[in-house]
C-alpha cells in the first residue's frame, strides 16, 4: 500500500497552501519529487496514481508531467545516481573522459545500474555548473571539478555509506 | 443602427473580407475559401485550444492594421491570430510563406511513414493531402525513422502512434466530450507520444470522435480497419433518432453494408455544425449500428471534386471557390488552350451522373444540336 | 576596476545570512521604496536606470512591469525565473547561492510595484540544495518583518514561495515556465495573450529573471538615473558574466559594460587568459544559442573597432559577423577545440530539451544532431552541410517559442564562420577521428568567411 507517513502528509499539505485555493495541481511536480524519495528513487504507476488522490487531479494528468521532466525516474534506478553532464562546456572540459572512466570502473553503460543495484549512471544535459566542470549531479548535491581520482573517491565513499547504513 | 457591430476589414492574398472582431486570419480566410485558405493539421475550430502547434498555416501579415501599419516580423500561426481593421495577409502570394510551409511538410514527414498503400488513413489522409500541395518528391532523410508498438484504446479505437504528428487533437476530444481524459501526451520533444500510459481502454461514449478529428492514420476505428479502401465505398447521409448525440451522420457502404460510421465533415475536414453546435455523434451510433435499417437514408454525401473518393456523384456538387484572378489583381491566368473549343467531349454542361445509361457521342452531339 | 553592484559583498563571511546581509546595508531598498515610495515610481525608477532583462532576450524591465494589467479584484503575481539552463550559464545560481537575500530583497520591491502579494521563485530542478538556502533566507526575512502582513507598517503583505522544477530547459522560456507552475508539461503557451494580460492561473503575471530582480536593489538605493550613468547607450548598470570553457579562472564576473572582450579573457581580473597556455579559437560570449564567433571577429568588430563586453558591441554586424549578449554565458574554446563537435553537443542538448510541441523544432533539432553527429564522425557528405543551413532556416523564426531560434542560430553561426571545419571533416573522414581541426585561419587578421 503506497501511503505517505504523516510527517510527509503535512509536508504535502503545506505545499499545496503554496499555491492559491484551488490549485492544488500546481504542486505535482514538488510533490512528485517528494514521492519519488519516499518510495525507491523511482516513481512507479500506484505511486503516481496516489499522488493524483491526493491532489484530486486525473492520474493522466500526472503521467503527462512525470514523463515530460527529465529528473523524474521512471524505471528503478541505483542506490546512487552519477547524472555526469555532456553538454558543450562540459565536454571541452573534458567529460566524455569521466563518463568513460566510471563506465568501466563501475562496468556499466551510460543508462544502466550496476547489478548489485548500487550505482546508476546517466548522462545528462547541462546542469548550470559549466565554470566548474567536467561535474555530476549525485541526489541533491553537485560534485565538481571531477578528475578519475575525484571519482575513485566518491565511489568508495558511496560504498562506506551504503554499508555503514545496512 | 447603434449596436450594429463594426466589422473589421481584412485582406488576404489581394481579396478583402469583412469579419468580426475576433475571428482569427485563418477563419477569415476560410470565409473567402479556395486557394487563399492556409492549411491546417493540427487547429480545429471546434475545439477549444486547438492549433499553433502543426506551424502549416503560417502566413505573413505584411500589413499590422490600418492604425498600426507595421508588417509583423516573424510568419504567425493564422489560426491562432486573430484580425485587426486593415490587416493585410500574404498566404499563398508570399514566397517566404510557401519556403515555410514547404519546411514544415518535411518536417511533419521526416518521421512519418511513407506507406500511404497500406495505410488505412489513404484516400482521406489531411497529411497526403498536405504534402501533395506543398511537398516535394523525394526526402532528404537519410536515417531511421521513429517507430512505435501499435497500442489499443479499448476494443473500437486504435492507436499506431508511428502515423502521429502530436496535433493534439483528441487530447481535447477528451478533455472537452468525455467526462474524464485517460490518455496524454507523454514525454517529450522528438519521443513524445499520445498514450494513456498503461494501456488503458478508453471507454466513454464520445471517444470515437477522436478517429474523427485524427488528420492522420493515427487514431483509426478498429471496426473498419482494413475492411476497404474509403474510395470503393460509397459515402451517404443518413441520421437516427439517437438520445446521446445529433445522430446525423455518414455512412460509408458498400452495397447493402454499412462499413463504417462517421459524423458528417465540413469542406475543411470538420464536422458539420448543426443550430451552432458541432455534430459529434456517440459510439453507440458509430461502432453499433452497422445495418442499413438502422438509418434513415438522406442522399449521397458530396464529396470534393479533387478527392479521390469520387465514386460518387455529384449532382449538387459544390464547386471550390475560384480565386486565382482576385489573387493575381485582376488578371486572367493565361489559358494556351480550351479544350471546350475544338471538342464537345465532356462539355461541363452536361452532367454525365443523371443520364441514363453510359455516355456516347450522341449525349454531346444531341446536346449541341439542342 | 569595474564597479559592483550585485557581488560587492559576495565575500562578506556568512552574508548568506539575514543579520549579516542586514548589517551590511542589506534590505535598505525595502524600506525606502515602501516607506517613502509609491508602487508607479518604482516601476518609473526602473524604467529610468534602463535596466535590460537579464535572462537573454535583454527586453527593457520597466517596459514589462508597464504592461502589467491590473484588473480590479484579480490577483497579480510575480514569478521570479530561475530556471538557469542555458548551457554557459550559471550566474543566477552563484547570486541565489551566495547572495540569497539581494534576490528576495529585490522580489520584496518588485512585488509592492507590481502589486504581488504572492510571489514566486520558479528554480530549476537540479538546483536542489538551493531551494534550502532561498528557504531558509525567506525565513530570516520574514522573521524579521521584511515579509508577512503589513511589511514595515507600509499595509502591504508578501509571501515568497519556492518553486522547484524537475529537469527542462524549456520551462525558462516564460510561459512554459508559468505552465510548469500550474502543474502541467512545460509547454510554451501561444502568444498573445501575453503573461502580462493573463500569466499564471489566468491572472498579470511578471516573469523577470534572478539577475534583474536582484539589479532593482541598487537601482532603488541609487536612483534609477545613478543606475543608468554605469555602462553605455542602452547598456546600462553591471551585468553578470559567467565564464567557462578553457579558461584559466572560470567562474562568475560582475562587469560595467565597458570593458572589452579581450580585456574580460586575458585580464588577471576576471579569466586570466587562455587555459594551458593555449591560444583562443573561438568563443560563444552569451550562452550557447547565441552565434559562436571565431577570435578574429571576437576581439574586433568586422569594422576594425575594438569590441566591447555589451549588449550593442556584441551584437555589432549583426548575425553576418556579430553575435549576442545573451544570458551572459561566455564559453571560451582554445585551439584543440573542435566546433563540429561542440555544435553537435549544443543539437543534441536543443534536441533533448524540445518540448515537442510544434513541428519544426521536433522534428528538425533531432535531424540536425543526427547530421551533425554524422559530420563529427567523419561519416557525412558536402551536401549534410548545406542540408543543415536549410534545416536551420526553416526552423528559425517558425516556432511557438525561441527555442527553435535557439537551436538554429548556434549550428548557422558555426557554419557561416567554420565552414572549412566542416568541409575538412568530410575530406578527412579517418584523420578527424584522430585529431582536430585545430587553429587554422580563425586568429589571423584576415578577412572573415561568411557564408
Amino acid at each position: 500500500m503506497i501511503q505517505f507517513s504523516d510527517s510527509k502528509l503535512k509536508e504535502v499539505e503545506k505545499i499545496i497552501a503554496r499555491y492559491p485555493q484551488g490549485k492544488q495541481k500546481s504542486a505535482v511536480i514538488p510533490v512528485l519529487h517528494l514521492a519519488q524519495q519516499e518510495f525507491g528513487g523511482w516513481l512507479d504507476v500506484p505511486v503516481m496514481d496516489y499522488v493524483a488522490s491526493l491532489l484530486s487531479i486525473t492520474p493522466i494528468e500526472v503521467y503527462e508531467v512525470a514523463t515530460f521532466y527529465s529528473m523524474f525516474n521512471l524505471k528503478p534506478v541505483g542506490r546512487y545516481m552519477f547524472e555526469v553532464c555532456q553538454t558543450g562546456p562540459c565536454m571541452i572540459s573534458g567529460a566524455d573522459n569521466i563518463i568513460d572512466y566510471i563506465g568501466k570502473k563501475l562496468g556499466i553503460k551510460p543508462g544502466e545500474t550496476t547489478s548489485d543495484g548500487m550505482f546508476t549512471l546517466k548522462t545528462v544535459e547541462c546542469l548550470g555548473a559549466c565554470g566548474y566542470a567536467p561535474m555530476m549531479q549525485m541526489g541533491k548535491h553537485y560534485k565538481e571539478h571531477l578528475t578519475p581520482q575525484r571519482v575513485d573517491e566518491i565511489v568508495d565513499e558511496c560504498r562506506r555509506n551504503a554499508a555503514s547504513n545496512n | 443602427m447603434a449596436d450594429e457591430k463594426q466589422l473589421f476589414k481584412v485582406t488576404i492574398d489581394n481579396i478583402t473580407v469583412e469579419v468580426e472582431p475576433g475571428t482569427t486570419i485563418l477563419m477569415a480566410a476560410r470565409q473567402i475559401g479556395g486557394d487563399v485558405t492556409p492549411p491546417a493539421m493540427c487547429f480545429y475550430s471546434k475545439l477549444q485550444g486547438s492549433g499553433g502547434k502543426c506551424r502549416t498555416c503560417l502566413v505573413e501579415v505584411s500589413k499590422g492594421s490600418e492604425k498600426d501599419p507595421r508588417p509583423m516580423p516573424k510568419l504567425v500561426a493564422s489560426c491562432r491570430t486573430t484580425v485587426m481593421d486593415g490587416m493585410e495577409v500574404k498566404n499563398i502570394t508570399s514566397d517566404k510563406v510557401m519556403d515555410a510551409r514547404a519546411g514544415v511538410v518535411e518536417f511533419l514527414l521526416l518521421n512519418h511513414p511513407l506507406d500511404c498503400p497500406i495505410c488505412d488513413q489513404a484516400g482521406e489522409c489531411h497529411l497526403q493531402d498536405l504534402s501533395y500541395e506543398h511537398g516535394k518528391e523525394g526526402t532528404r532523410y537519410e536515417f531511421s525513422r521513429r517507430t512505435f508498438e501499435k497500442e489499443d484504446f479499448g476494443p473500437y479505437i486504435q492507436l499506431h502512434m508511428t502515423r502521429c504528428i502530436l496535433c493534439y487533437r483528441c487530447t481535447y476530444v477528451a478533455a472537452q466530450l468525455t467526462d474524464s481524459r485517460v490518455h496524454g501526451v507523454l514525454d517529450r520533444g522528438d519521443h513524445a507520444e499520445i498514450s494513456t500510459y498503461i494501456s488503458k481502454a478508453i471507454t466513454n461514449d464520445f471517444s470515437g470522435n477522436m478517429i474523427d478529428v485524427c488528420p492522420v492514420g493515427a487514431l483509426t476505428d478498429k471496426t473498419f480497419r482494413f475492411k476497404n479502401r474509403v474510395w470503393f465505398t460509397k459515402p451517404v447521409q443518413a441520421h437516427r433518432d439517437c438520445d446521446k448525440c445529433c445522430g446525423k451522420v455518414t455512412l460509408w457502404n458498400r452495397g447493402d453494408e454499412v462499413l463504417r460510421v462517421t459524423a458528417r465533415k465540413d469542406e475543411w475536414g470538420e464536422v458539420e455544425s448543426y443550430d451552432g453546435k458541432p455534430g459529434w455523434i456517440c459510439n453507440t451510433c458509430r461502432f453499433d449500428k452497422k445495418k442499413l435499417s438502422d438509418w434513415v437514408i438522406e442522399g449521397p454525401t458530396n464529396v470534393n471534386r479533387h478527392s479521390v473518393i469520387s465514386t460518387n456523384h455529384y449532382v449538387n456538387g459544390k464547386v471550390p471557390q475560384e480565386t486565382i484572378a482576385e489573387v493575381m489583381g485582376g488578371r486572367q491566368p493565361k489559358l494556351l488552350m480550351d479544350i471546350h473549343d475544338v471538342s464537345d467531349v465532356n462539355d461541363p454542361s452536361v452532367d454525365l451522373s443523371v443520364i441514363p445509361g453510359p455516355a456516347t457521342g450522341a449525349t454531346f452531339n444531341n446536346k449541341k444540336q439542342q | 576596476m569595474g564597479r559592483k553592484l550585485l557581488l560587492e559583498k559576495a565575500h562578506v563571511e556568512n552574508i548568506r545570512h539575514f543579520d549579516v546581509y542586514r548589517r551590511e546595508g542589506g534590505y535598505r531598498s525595502v524600506e525606502k521604496a515602501l516607506k517613502t515610495m509609491n508602487p508607479d515610481a518604482v516601476t518609473e525608477e526602473v524604467k529610468k536606470s534602463g535596466l535590460r532583462g537579464r535572462g537573454g532576450a535583454g527586453f527593457p524591465a520597466g517596459m514589462k512591469w508597464s504592461f502589467l494589467a491590473k484588473p480590479e479584484g484579480v490577483p497579480r503575481y510575480l514569478v521570479v525565473n530561475a530556471d538557469e539552463s542555458e548551457p554557459g550559464t550559471f550566474k543566477d545560481r552563484y547570486l541565489m547561492e551566495f547572495l540569497p537575500h539581494i534576490l528576495i530583497e529585490g522580489m520584496i520591491v518588485a512585488s509592492y510595484a507590481l502589486g504581488s502579494n504572492r510571489s514566486y521563485i520558479y528554480i530549476r530542478g537540479e538546483y536542489w540544495w538551493i531551494v534550502d538556502i532561498l528557504e531558509q533566507a525567506i525565513e530570516e526575512a520574514r522573521n524579521n518583518g521584511f515579509l508577512g502582513k503589513n511589511i514595515l507598517g507600509s499595509g502591504f503583505d508578501c509571501d515568497i514561495f519556492v518553486h522547484r522544477g524537475a529537469g527542462a530547459y524549456i520551462c525558462g522560456e516564460e510561459t512554459a515556465l508559468i505552465e510548469s507552475l500550474e502543474g502541467k508539461r512545460g509547454n510554451p503557451r501561444i502568444k498573445p495573450p501575453f503573461p502580462a494580460i493573463k500569466g499564471v492561473w489566468d491572472c498579470p503575471t511578471v516573469v523577470n529573471n534572478v539577475e534583474t530582480i536582484s539589479a532593482v536593489v541598487p537601482i532603488i538605493n541609487e536612483g534609477g538615473e545613478e543606475y543608468a550613468k554605469i555602462g553605455v547607450g542602452k547598456s546600462t548598470g553591471t551585468k553578470l558574466i559567467s565564464a567557462c570553457g578553457n579558461i584559466n579562472k572560470p567562474g562568475v564576473y560582475e562587469i560595467d559594460m565597458t570593458i572589452s572582450v579581450e580585456e574580460f579573457i586575458y585580464s588577471d581580473e576576471y579569466c586570466g587568459g587562455v587555459a594551458n597556455g593555449k591560444r583562443l579559437k573561438a568563443c560563444i560570449p552569451g550562452g550557447s544559442s547565441v552565434p559562436i564567433l571565431p577570435a578574429n571577429l571576437l576581439l574586433k568588430t568586422a569594422k576594425g573597432e575594438t569590441r566591447m563586453m555589451n549588449y550593442e558591441s556584441l551584437s555589432d554586424g549583426g548575425f553576418a559577423t556579430g553575435t549576442m549578449m545573451g544570458s551572459g554565458g561566455f564559453i571560451v574554446l582554445d585551439e584543440d577545440q573542435c566546433v563540429v563537435k561542440h555544435t553537435y553537443t549544443l543539437a543534441r542538448f536543443y534536441r533533448h530539451e524540445s518540448c515537442g510541441q510544434c513541428s519544426p523544432c521536433r522534428e528538425g533539432t533531432g535531424w540536425m544532431e543526427k547530421l551533425l553527429l554524422r559530420l563529427d564522425r567523419g561519416q557525412g557528405k558536402m551536401s549534410d552541410i548545406d542540408l543543415l543551413w536549410d534545416i536551420q532556416r526553416k526552423i528559425e523564426g517558425n516556432t511557438i517559442c525561441p527555442l527553435g531560434d535557439a537551436a538554429a542560430w548556434p549550428v548557422a553561426a558555426a557554419i557561416r564562420h567554420f565552414r572549412d571545419e566542416f568541409e575538412w571533416h568530410v575530406l578527412n573522414p579517418e584523420e578527424c577521428t584522430r585529431r582536430n581541426y585545430g587553429l587554422a585561419h580563425y586568429a589571423d587578421p584576415l578577412e572573415v568567411t561568411v557564408a
